[in-house]
């Protein structure tokens, strides 16, 4: 029992110290703690579970395959698409990254060309819609790169990687610019008056305690946009949700599989982000203490 | 204030190592300093008191270029501070400076604060730079403490890893910019002996300070301003007992 940990003598607090205690037991049960489903949580999700397929089942005609051995026939078929989300949405993420911590260093130049600039491509990207982006990738990139003596293929998965990094590059710009604002002004000061040069200021004062302030909102950044990598089926990728609808198709586009699909991806999708969230609050958690 | 052998020294050894002479520093349209002059000496303890909004600190930001001037001129060893050919980072290994909110780097234990700039900064050779840190730390009576994070330690033990900080780049001269106006009164005390024991070690300090007491039994010279200008300055005998100014006297009367 975990209990003693969460001794009290008061006795409005009683619940919650039990409640926590029980927490601790899951927490110990279910190792890290990144799901943390309480009994009611998966209760609610078995009955929609059922309630889905069974209602689709249901209504499926008596001499057509059964909902549940349909999925379980295209999983892997399926599963193979949402690899390439995680592929296409971990590509576009370490891109962005890269191109916006850049894009959010320049953003504090003293040089006024740059910063300005900067600043600029920042809004211009941050404020588009998603789905523009990616037309724009699409549409307005080659589908190779003729070098002369080699010809490099771009293909389409590609350019969508480039067009979901965009604005993955712009938020981080922002995230970047934001930390960096937020250190006190008198650490750069201080570090100043130590006779650091500028780029030392920036990167072993000022960047290293902006490192915590920026990862929360970094992994809350990746989450939305393994959730938008969806986006690219729009434009041709053949990632799960251009799976799904060729999995309806080849079934003869029968309605009352759409429910129960769709339903399937949303909970690989959950699976794969929500453990991202907790992380996400354990990191601002963790963080928030001490500074 | 003027200084009368502002031009005539004739010799290292009587050259001020910190010589300010008519300075000018505005804000905007609000005029901080208005002709500000003072000449400090090696070895000297000068401090600089007056009302809030004054431009004490601002007086000593200028020294090591934090703050950039209008007019006038500022020399810290011979060296003309507010010119185009500075190097700044020389200006700033001779010249040391404290804060009022101590500022120490938070993601740095106490002895990685006090060794850091030396190693990156003057890139000395780390074993001597810690045997240096440690005596330091041990000077400002913070010995056993190095491996703390900033944020375990108290506000005067945070403001005393300031000026091991500070002093582990040994500067000619040490800044302290109201470096106990953030302390409860306690901690106060701990931060002045360490100052004190500084300039009773020859370091050359200048210090903005609201301690009248403390002023009173360390400086060498006492400058009071008010509204931009230097109103009055001498010895503390002098200032405190016979002080001329009516906004001295006013002043005298109302913190003592």
């Amino acid at each position: 029992m975990t209990d003693y940990k969460y001794k009290t003598d008061l006795p409005v607090l009683l619940p919650a110290a039990k409640r926590l205690a029980r927490k601790d037991e899951r927490d110990a049960i279910w190792g890290f703690g990144l799901m943390r489903p309480s009994g009611r949580q998966l209760s609610v999700f078995a009955i929609f579970l059922i309630l889905i397929t069974g209602v689709a089942e249901a209504r499926s005609p008596d001499n057509q395959q059964g909902i549940i051995s349909i999925l379980i026939e295209w999983t892997p078929f399926l599963f193979e698409g949402f690899l390439f989300n995680i592929l296409i949405s971990a590509m576009a993420m370490l891109l962005g990254t890269v191109l916006g911590g850049i894009l959010g260093l320049m953003q504090i130049s003293l040089i006024p060309s740059i910063k300005h600039s900067s600043w600029f491509v920042t809004q211009f990207f941050r404020n588009s819609p998603w789905l523009c982006l990616l037309f724009f990738t699409m549409y307005m990139l080659p589908f190779e790169f003729d070098l002369g003596f080699v010809v490099i293929p771009f293909p389409d998965w590609l350019k969508a990687v480039l067009g979901l990094s965009l604005p993955i590059m712009a938020n981080m710009s922002e995230i970047v610019r934001g930390a960096i604002q937020s250190i006190p002004f008198g650490q750069w000061e201080a570090a100043e008056s130590l006779a650091f040069t500028r780029r030392q200021q920036l990167w072993q004062i000022i960047l290293p305690q902006c490192v915590k302030r920026m990862l929360a909102p970094w992994m809350n950044w990746y989450a939305i946009l393994t959730m938008a990598t969806v986006l690219a089926s729009i434009v041709g990728v053949n990632e799960v949700m251009t799976r799904v609808s060729e999995v309806l198709a080849s079934t003869g586009g029968r309605v009352d599989l759409l429910a129960p699909l769709y339903f399937y991806i949303m909970t690989w999708f959950f699976l794969y982000t929500y453990p991202i969230a907790r992380l996400t609050m354990r990191a601002e958690r963790k963080f928030n203490v001490n500074t | 204030m003027s200084t009368l052998n502002k031009n005539s020294a004739n010799g290292a050894a009587n050259m001020p190592i910190v010589s300010i002479n008519n300075l000018h520093k505005s804000f905007g349209d609000v005029e901080v300093l208005k002709g500000v002059s003072m000449d400090i000496h090696k070895g000297e303890v000068v401090c600089i008191i007056g009302p809030s909004g004054s431009g004490k600190s601002t007086l000593i930001r200028c020294i090591n270029a934090l703050n950039d001037i209008n007019s006038g001129s500022i020399s810290v060893e011979g060296q003309e501070v507010h010119s185009d050919t500075l190097d700044k980072l020389e200006l700033r290994k001779k010249v040391g400076m404290v804060f009022q909110q101590y500022n120490l780097f938070p993601h740095k234990t106490v002895l990685e604060n006090v060794m850091m700039a030396p190693l990156q900064v003057l890139k000395q050779n780390k074993a001597e730079v810690k045997v240096r840190a440690l005596n330091l730390l041990k000077k400002v009576r913070l010995d056993g403490r190095e491996d703390f994070y900033p944020g375990q330690l108290s506000g005067g033990q945070q403001q005393r890893v300031a000026i091991a900080r500070s002093l582990a780049m040994e500067p000619d001269v040490m800044l302290f910019d109201e470096v106990t106006a953030a302390l409860d009164p306690e901690t106060v005390k701990e931060v002045l002996v360490t100052i004190k024991e500084l300039a009773e070690d020859g370091m050359t300090c200048i210090l903005v300070t609201h301690e009248m007491g403390f002023a009173k039994e360390v400086a060498d010279q006492i400058y009071f301003t008010d509204l931009g200008h230097i109103v009055e300055s001498g010895t503390p005998e002098v200032f405190f007992n016979h002080a001329k100014d009516p906004r001295t006297i006013e002043f005298l009367s109302q913190v003592l």
